[in-house]
């Protein structure tokens, strides 16, 4: 029954699925991150920036926006971030891209949460010591903001790590681009479903228990 | 505004935001001219390429709207659907029968930890492999499958936070004036839940919508990602198809958007409701959103009426 996985590299394709997580995982940590600063800095322009990117990018469908770095941002422009004919690279670089500006405005709006959820007292008695803001900020706010949201970043890494088969419309070859070409081939199409089905729970299931426990176990008690 | 992380500005600071403003702007100007000048260099801003969007109808008539009408089409019938699944599914995790609990919990786990996009290739594959369905229509029904698959956990979710959010007391007057389980549900606690996930649904509709933009990528379903696909080809205009195609997107959900936070702040305003209202945040603190629990003596429900 399982003779017909030899023709395939399941795992190459997941650990696709891994790399496209993780990297985009990082970068749209950091990006997020900054936009979440921007949101709550004194200077208005920055607001109104963060305020606009999260509202764009959040409504834009993930599709349209990997499908845009392929045929847009590549094929118009020539943007190859530094792959240079290696199509392959490229893509994937895109798709991390696509996938890191999208999740970032979800990252963005976690940590801003987790920035409302720090009592005030603790902003002003740092303020008081004479802390400017980006002190009050990375020293005071965001270290206690960060472990009240893990539980909703690992959300978004849960999310993220579903999202990265998007990256199959613009031909990564990563776990749906793989199921989709043996589905076409094989008749086993319960078998098939079921063994991606199943590596998605193997990747998401550990995520969502490690961190649960995780931001359990960091949360501030208050 | 003042905020928590710093003070009303005084006169260095304001003058430092200004030049923090200024600087700033000068940043997102720097990006758009270099997006203006990359999009004039490879003949993106040419009149010709942008004139089928925004001068002609045709464009519209035949490619937009089409897709448009598809891609609501495939978010409305899958929120219809999913509804009642949704509902059935929330109210059969509230049971108090384990044999049923448990393998509703088992069922909206599995495929809310599955990718929306497995299960419509799934369905794609599956209706043509065993049903008689046309190929044109096919995608329509794929889409719409896995889109129901998925929202259908997703919102059985959602009424189990709407169910679990309103005030213990309801459930115990029910009780009280000698309603059945059933009765207690279908009288009591669904409608009241209804108002207050309204929200949450709401922008539900916006995942929906978005999803939609997957069987126009990958299963060549004619909604409006793929409707850009075609026009943009005829037309020989790619960064204005995307860019339009984009604004439609935009405007849509925005719409949505706001209509789910308007709804928010009328429910929470409403005297008429419990006061409680499911947010989209809802499926991000499900633990946290029910009733405290009265515990043993009576702590902190009492209030002093002792």
């Amino acid at each position: 029954m399982f003779d017909f996985l030899e023709d395939y590299d399941l795992l190459e394709a997941f650990w696709m699925t891994v790399k496209l997580t993780v990297f985009a995982g990082i970068g749209s940590l950091v990006w997020g991150t900054l936009l979440a600063a921007m949101r709550v800095s004194p200077v208005p322009v920055m607001r109104w920036f963060g305020t606009a990117y999260v509202n764009i990018v959040r409504n834009i469908p993930l599709t349209v926006i990997i499908v845009f770095s392929s045929l847009g941002l590549a094929d118009v422009f020539g943007i190859t971030l530094g792959a240079g004919d290696d199509v392959d690279t490229m893509t994937f670089r895109l798709a991390v891209l696509g996938l890191g500006a999208y999740t970032a405005a979800f990252v963005c709006e976690a940590v801003r949460s987790g920035i409302n959820t720090v009592p005030v007292g603790q902003a002003e008695a740092a303020r008081a010591l004479g802390l400017s803001f980006s002190q009050v900020l990375g020293l005071i706010v965001l270290p206690q903001a960060f472990r009240s949201v893990i539980g909703p970043l690992t959300n978004v890494l849960i999310a993220l790590t579903k999202n990265t088969t998007v990256a199959a419309a613009i031909g990564v070859a990563e776990a749906a681009l793989l199921m989709k070409e043996m589905i076409e081939n094989e008749a086993q199409l319960f078998l098939i479903t079921a063994i991606f089905a199943f590596g998605f729970v193997v990747l998401t299931l550990p995520t969502g228990l490690i961190l649960g426990w995780l931001g359990k176990r960091l949360a501030v008690k208050r | 505004m003042t905020s928590v992380l710093y003070d009303a500005p005084g006169p260095r600071a304001k003058k430092r935001n200004v030049l923090l403003s200024l600087l700033f702007l000068v940043l997102i100007l720097l990006g758009l001219w270099w997006a203006w000048t990359a999009m004039s260099d490879k003949g993106q801003l040419e009149w010709a390429k942008w004139k089928p969007w925004l001068a002609d109808s045709e464009s519209w008539t035949t490619y937009l709207l089409p897709g448009l009408a598809n891609t609501l089409k495939a978010a409305g019938l899958a929120m219809v659907i999913a509804l009642p699944l949704g509902a059935l599914f929330g109210i059969a995790r509230l049971s108090d029968h384990r044999w049923i609990r448990v393998p509703a919990a088992a069922v909206v786990e599995f495929f809310r930890a599955i990718p929306v996009l497995i299960l419509m290739v799934f369905a794609n594959q599956f209706y043509s492999a065993s049903t008689d369905i046309s190929v044109d229509a096919r995608p329509m029904y794929a889409v719409v499958t896995g889109l129901v698959l998925y929202n259908a956990s997703v919102l059985a979710e959602i009424v189990r936070a709407g169910i679990l959010s309103l005030p213990k007391g309801q459930t115990e007057a029910a009780k009280a004036i000698g309603l059945r389980k059933g009765q207690t549900m279908t009288s009591v606690l669904l409608p009241q839940s209804v108002t207050a996930m309204l929200p949450a649904l709401v922008s539900q509709l916006v995942v929906i919508v978005k999803d939609t933009a997957l069987g126009g990528a990958m299963l060549s379903f004619t909604e409006l990602l793929n409707a850009r696909k075609t026009a943009a080809s005829f037309y020989a205009s790619v960064i204005p198809s995307f860019i339009v195609v984009a604004v439609v997107f935009i405007v849509l959900n925005l719409l949505l958007t706001s209509l789910a936070s308007w709804l928010e702040r009328r429910m929470r305003r409403s005297k008429k409701s419990t006061g409680a209202v499911v947010g989209p945040e809802a499926l991000e603190n499900l633990e946290t959103i029910g009733p405290k629990k009265i515990t043993g003596d009576y702590g902190e429900n009492t209030g002093g009426t002792g």
